[in-house]
């Protein structure tokens, strides 16, 4: 079945509209008092918007069957690429211990994680969707979690912590969205809340009590009981030990920094301190574009990157910042709008979990610049300068415009 | 399946309320940030970005009584480093040693100067020949964090032959900055160090002012000027002297380079010192910015003492010239008239128990007055009127003459003449029984545990030259003299002594040092000294006009002999002063 017009005009809108503020903000990042190389990556972010949007529009040809079709293969592709980051990976930044880059003769070709986001969700979609009923018991979450699991554990293995949160958090966006019990979320979640409490023995232990109580009103199969309380009891205890053996020195640098920026403002914290300077300082209106003093004097880090917004902050202000936001939420709302719309069940969960791609994405980045959230080097959607993350970024608009064409109503005649 | 429409819309209410708050947490995130905390951000950007230079204030100008400048301040360069961390601070001055002259020593100076304060830039030279500044400049690309800037730098027109009053400047160490004294005073700065200038420092001392640079998170200087308007520095108002600097370079061309001493001229009226002038002395100018290692180790090896204040910090056995304070004691308590006569005439010595006391003329001045007595500074004399007074009350009336405390004159470091208490101070030393009333006798003449600063005998003489009231010496011009009585004796009484001063010039001790038609009052004194008993230490101290008395003058030549050698100094001093033309005359003989 084919229509003639399949376009979300609003949504594709506010896409561009914020992919032009994200190459602003680039370009304003480049422009510092003693020039670097970043000072002309705003001209190869044009390029990749450009390859980008007829990227997605080309997405917008295909059906949704045929997405549906292709996440099998290229959900296998992905993990045989992320895999391939063990011998052709290659780090960047202070992250160059990570194997996060698909280097290819010397050369960067791109972070595949980007992209494994895309396919992760579409695979996760097809599993959800293909089963008749709700999952409501843990067990029967196996499938979604190994779809999750699998690449989480090569991301991780390579170094990208911050791309695994992206993915736990798209695995829960979409059991929500396909109606998993809370309690049930909550249990699954349960292993995690262990890690991150683990090194706080009062913290695990009230959060253990609590589960305990869990467990009792959720009546699981006593095997299930059994393993969610064992799994806490191993996720408390073995975190100390990944804390000590696992975890790159830089990544639990980050951790500490989040918990306390001053402890280190001279190293890791600087960064945070640093961004928060700068969009403090920024006040109402901001410095004026391209005038960041915090930005042209290179105490902001990763200005082009994972600290684009501390840029949005410091020289546009807090107006700045709520424009930015806002145009975020409208695509979100858009896009949640659009899932329910949608036609089918492996639409809807598309479409979810694309917008949960991004929310964690703009939480994550966004919080970080405040010291709300630890670092983990999150790219902006739209917004950081990086060629594969815009690629992906617009892929998914495509994929969102062809399930909206497809979804019930006219969505473009409709007002959000 | 729960994938009904209503069920989907229901969570799809959920996922957008879900939405909204982290919304709201968000934006009330930043709201906190730039809104309410914003003032808190700017300054923290501010600092980052700024670094304040220090633009160093001119010090105030030091003017003598008739508006001639004594201190000034003359164009000056200094250069100093901002670095980010001591560890480039480090390797910027290896490579800046390649340039120009620094010494490990230096480095490691800088290096911990700018620990104290790593966000003022560390002071690397302050005092930079024109010749380095321009070699710097032209290198100036390779050192990003260089601060070169003309500075104030202090001058003295008059150099030595003003140092012994006026002191120096120079950089403030490391103790001084830790002392209370210097709170506020950050490292690099000029503080006075002596003198005046040390005296004064508060007076003297300008508010530095502030230039902001701009500077990258790498420590380098991106903007140099017009990030923020500079703070000028200001300069204090003058400080006005009661230094004639016209009588300063006379009396400094007096001394010349050969002879060694100290000179004092008060106005006895004021206390107000016309000049003060310790020989051999040294050129403050050569202070500045740094004392070079080799000059300073001249002074401080030269056996002269350069370094040392023969007027306010040497102490001397006051000799002859202290006789005057015993007949004064005599006088004002009625032990002795001028007229009076002592029971044993002069005949060149005069026994006491089982000692023989020599008087300076072997000849003897036979049987004379108290008046006579001064005029020829007979020794005989004074051993008897010594006697008569008691040493009980000789120390007491020492004591109640001011010969134990300082004079209190505007300079830091003078030092407390030394005199005995009490007559305790004798059992003290030698025990009550090792000493008998023959120190009565040395006492009377200025000898024995009696030692005086030069400007302590000027004090007391203007006592003489007044009405028997002591004017504290002072540099700085001040609103009204201090002055506190020592004595009280009549006007004949006053006269007489006078007379019999006058006369120490006229046919005394000081014959032919008078000055023609000026009657100069005063006299001599030569002191033992215990380095060499052949020479002697000459002192003069007196004043004139004899009736109505203008200035003060002591002056003391180190191992000079004779008294008349330090009087004829004097006698050209004061003649300078009250515009009168000294006649040479032939050398009279004068006491041994």
């Amino acid at each position: 079945m084919q229509r003639k017009v399949i376009a979300d005009f609003p949504l594709v809108a506010l896409a561009l509209l914020l992919s032009v503020f994200g190459i602003l903000m680039v370009y304003s990042a480049g422009q510092t008092d003693v020039p670097t190389v970043v000072a002309r990556l705003y001209r190869s972010q044009i390029v990749w918007l450009a390859v980008s949007v007829v990227a997605a529009y080309l997405t917008t040809r295909a059906s949704v069957r045929f997405f549906e079709w292709a996440a099998w293969p290229s959900y296998l592709a992905t993990l045989v690429v992320l895999a391939s980051l063990f011998v052709l990976g290659s780090g960047a930044g202070d992250a160059a211990s990570s194997k996060s880059w698909l280097t290819i003769g010397g050369h960067r070709i791109g972070q595949p994680s980007e992209l494994a986001k895309i396919t992760v969700v579409l695979m996760l979609a097809r599993v959800l969707a293909s089963t008749r009923e709700t999952p409501k018991l843990l067990v029967d979450l196996w499938r979604p979690v190994l779809v999750v699991g699998v690449p989480i554990m090569l991301i991780l293995a390579a170094g990208d912590l911050g791309s695994c949160i992206v993915f736990v958090g798209i695995l829960f966006a979409m059991l929500f969205w396909v109606g998993v019990p809370t309690l049930t979320l909550v249990l699954l979640a349960s292993p995690i809340v262990s890690l991150v409490t683990a090194s706080i023995t009062w913290l695990w232990g009230a959060w253990f009590f609590l589960l305990i109580v869990l467990v009792w009103r959720y009546r699981p199969y006593l095997v299930e009981g059994i393993s969610v309380v064992l799994a806490n009891v191993c996720m408390g205890i073995i975190a100390p030990i990944i804390w000590e053996r696992k975890l790159k020195p830089y990544q639990r640098q980050r951790l500490l920094v989040f918990l306390d920026p001053s402890s280190d403002p001279r190293a890791s914290g600087y960064h945070v301190i640093q961004s928060q300077v700068a969009i403090g300082s920024g006040g109402w209106l901001g410095k004026g574009f391209t005038m960041g003093t915090q930005k042209r004097l290179a105490f902001l880090p990763a200005q082009h990157t994972d600290f684009i917004f501390s840029v949005v902050g410091e020289e546009l202000g807090f107006i700045g910042v709520t424009v930015a936001l806002t145009l975020f939420m409208i695509l979100f709302v858009r896009a949640i709008r659009i899932a329910t719309r949608a036609n089918d069940t492996f639409s809807s969960l598309v479409a979810f979990g694309l917008a949960a791609s991004w929310f964690v994405h703009v939480g994550e980045n966004v919080g970080m610049t405040l010291n709300l959230m630890p670092i983990t080097g999150i790219p902006l959607p739209f917004f950081s300068y990086g060629g594969s993350f815009m690629l992906a970024c617009w892929l998914a608009v495509g994929i969102l415009v062809r399930i909206s064409g497809e979804g019930r109503g006219r969505a473009d005649t409709l007002a959000i | 399946m729960s994938f009904h429409p209503n069920d989907v819309a229901r969570r799809g209410q959920v996922a957008t309320m879900g939405l909204a708050a982290a919304f709201v947490l968000l934006l009330g995130a930043f709201f906190r940030t730039q809104v309410l905390e914003n003032s808190q951000y700017v300054l923290q950007s501010e600092t980052n970005r700024l670094r304040e230079v220090p633009l160093p204030a001119p010090r105030a100008i030091i003017y003598d009584r008739n508006g001639r400048v004594i201190a000034e301040n003359v164009p000056g360069y200094s250069v100093s480093v901002l670095a980010p961390t001591a560890d480039s601070l480090r390797a910027m001055l290896r490579r800046l040693g390649e340039t120009i002259p620094l010494s490990a020593d230096q480095i490691e100076l800088a290096v911990r100067r700018y620990r104290r304060a790593p966000n003022r830039p560390t002071a690397i030279l302050a005092d930079a020949s024109f010749d380095i500044v321009s070699v710097l400049e032209e290198h100036r690309v390779e050192f990003p964090g260089l601060i070169i800037q003309s500075a104030p730098k202090r001058h003295y027109p008059d150099g030595a032959a003003v140092a012994s009053f006026v002191g120096y400047t120079g950089e403030i160490t490391e103790a001084e900055l830790a002392s209370r004294a210097y709170r506020g005073y950050k490292a690099g700065q000029q503080v006075g160090k002596g003198g005046l200038e040390k005296e004064y420092e508060s007076r003297l001392r300008g508010r530095e002012g502030t230039r902001f640079v701009e500077v990258d998170a790498r420590g380098r200087v991106v903007r140099d000027a017009g990030a923020r308007a500079d703070i000028l520095p200001e300069s204090p108002a003058p400080l006005y002297t009661n230094i004639d600097l016209d009588l300063q370079r006379l009396v400094v061309s007096l001394f010349g380079d050969t002879l060694q001493g100290g000179a004092i001229a008060l106005d006895p009226e004021t206390g107000d010192v016309l000049a003060l002038h310790s020989a051999p002395t040294f050129d403050p100018n050569r202070f500045i910015g740094g004392i070079p290692a080799d000059y300073w180790r001249a002074l401080t090896t030269d056996p002269r003492r350069p370094l040392y204040n023969k007027v306010i910090q040497a102490r001397y056995p006051p000799g002859s010239t202290w006789k005057l304070a015993t007949a004064t004691y005599a006088l004002e308590n009625g032990i002795a008239t001028l007229d009076d006569m002592m029971p044993v005439p002069c005949t060149g010595g005069f026994q006491f128990g089982n000692r023989y006391f020599h008087c300076w003329d072997p000849h003897g001045h036979g049987n004379i007055t108290l008046a006579r007595a001064i005029e020829v500074s007979c020794d005989v004399y004074f051993y008897q009127l010594g006697l008569k007074i008691g040493i009980e009350r000789l120390v007491g009336g020492g004591v109640a003459l001011g010969f134990r405390e300082r004079t209190g004159i505007d300079l830091p470091n003078e030092s407390a003449p030394l005199f005995p208490y009490s007559v305790n101070y004798y059992n003290k030393r030698f025990g009550p029984r090792g000493w008998n009333t023959s120190v009565v006798l040395n006492l009377a003449i200025g000898q024995g545990e009696n030692a005086q600063t030069v400007a302590s005998m000027a004090r007391f003489y203007t006592a003489l030259a007044t009405d028997g009231e002591e004017a504290r010496p002072t540099i700085v011009r001040r609103q009204e003299p201090v002055r506190a009585r020592v004595f009280q004796l009549s006007d004949t009484q006053m006269d007489g002594l006078r007379r019999a001063l006058t006369g120490v010039l006229t046919r005394g001790t000081a014959a032919g040092e008078q000055v023609h038609g000026l009657a100069i009052a005063g006299k001599t004194g030569s002191a033992q000294n215990p380095d060499d008993p052949t020479k002697t230490h000459a002192w003069f101290v007196g004043f004139a006009p004899a009736d109505h008395p203008k200035i003060v003058v002591a002056v003391m030549l180190e191992f000079g002999g004779h008294g008349g050698h330090a009087a004829r100094l004097a006698s050209a001093i004061i003649a300078h002063y009250l515009k009168v033309t000294p006649q040479a005359t032939v050398m009279p003989p004068t006491e041994g």
